[in-house]
């Protein structure tokens, strides 16, 4: 119960994040995109925002074994640079571009109830278990960040 | 068009940074949303429950939000044929590349990983090659 009320608090105080920055609004982040236009910088001050905290709390708890609930950290452990990775990014670059939401800001739009929103959110449902199911056809191992 | 709001960008880096923190912190898991997303869908996976806890959080924030007074503008979105192509790219895409904005941006980013930083540089240019060909080349606006 600890761990599902800890993740509910995360994801709550990351979506604030998402909705406060601006990072919801798919104008927001093709403004930043689009260098050749008006240039809009929000997303680099908000990635910095994220950065500042992050970076220093990850450092502090790598000397940690356990979260403060008990469960061994899960750091990504992957370092070699391959295809699928560099594919991938260029896969999701594309549709990230169309469409200007990205999987976190899709997810906190969801309330909105716009039905374009819910549409993005099951188009990448799809596109997630058809790559799944790819994989596993393909027979390698699942991967983490 | 919204106007430039460094305050409101800065202040919301640093929720998604405590949020991200958070997750690890007591969970001991990388906020990757696209990862968290797509296991969530996993009928099988365990650990499904704080996935999904996490999702609902992120889906309950606008009206956290809201609650307080600011504004929540609604999303501008593209023409159906292109929300429902971007999205099947982001989707496929973020699960072959193993990540996305928050797992590989934010996170990977945050621990020097060098296959988070060749991922974003490669979607972050991908994304910007993408908008100018739509916006100036192609001329949608």
């Amino acid at each position: 119960m600890a761990m599902i009320i800890a993740a509910l608090g995360s994801g709550l105080v990351f979506g604030i994040g998402l909705v406060i920055s601006g990072m919801t609004q798919p104008s927001k982040v093709l403004g930043f995109l689009d260098v050749f236009g008006h240039w809009d910088p929000t997303l680099a001050i908000v990635m910095a925002g994220a950065l500042v905290v992050v970076a220093p709390g990850f450092a502090l708890l790598r000397g940690r074994d356990t979260s403060i609930l008990g469960v061994t950290l899960d750091w990504p452990s992957r370092r070699t640079i391959d295809r699928s990775l560099i594919g991938g990014a260029v896969l999701f670059g594309i549709g990230w571009g169309l469409v200007g939401l990205c999987p976190g800001p899709a997810l906190a739009n969801l309330a909105g109830l716009s039905p374009k929103v819910f549409g993005f959110v099951v188009a990448m449902a799809i596109g997630a278990r058809a790559q799944d199911a790819l994989r596993r056809i393909r027979g390698s191992q699942p991967q983490s960040a | 068009m919204t106007s430039f709001d460094p305050v409101s960008a800065a202040l919301g880096g640093l929720l998604i940074g405590a949020g991200a923190l958070l997750l690890m912190l007591f969970s001991g898991r990388i906020a990757g949303i696209s990862g968290i997303f797509a296991d969530a869908l996993e009928p099988h996976q365990t650990g499904r429950g704080w996935r999904i806890a996490f999702i609902v959080g992120l889906i309950a924030a606008p009206l956290v939000v809201a609650v307080t007074g600011r504004a929540v503008p609604a999303p501008d979105m593209p023409a159906w044929a292109v929300v429902i192509a971007g999205g099947l790219l982001v989707g496929f895409g973020t699960r072959l590349g193993s990540g996305c904005t928050s797992g590989h941006g934010v996170c990977g980013i945050a621990r020097l990983s060098p296959r988070s930083l060749a991922a974003t540089a490669t979607f972050m240019v991908t994304a910007a090659v993408v908008v100018a060909v739509s916006r100036h080349v192609l001329g949608g606006q």
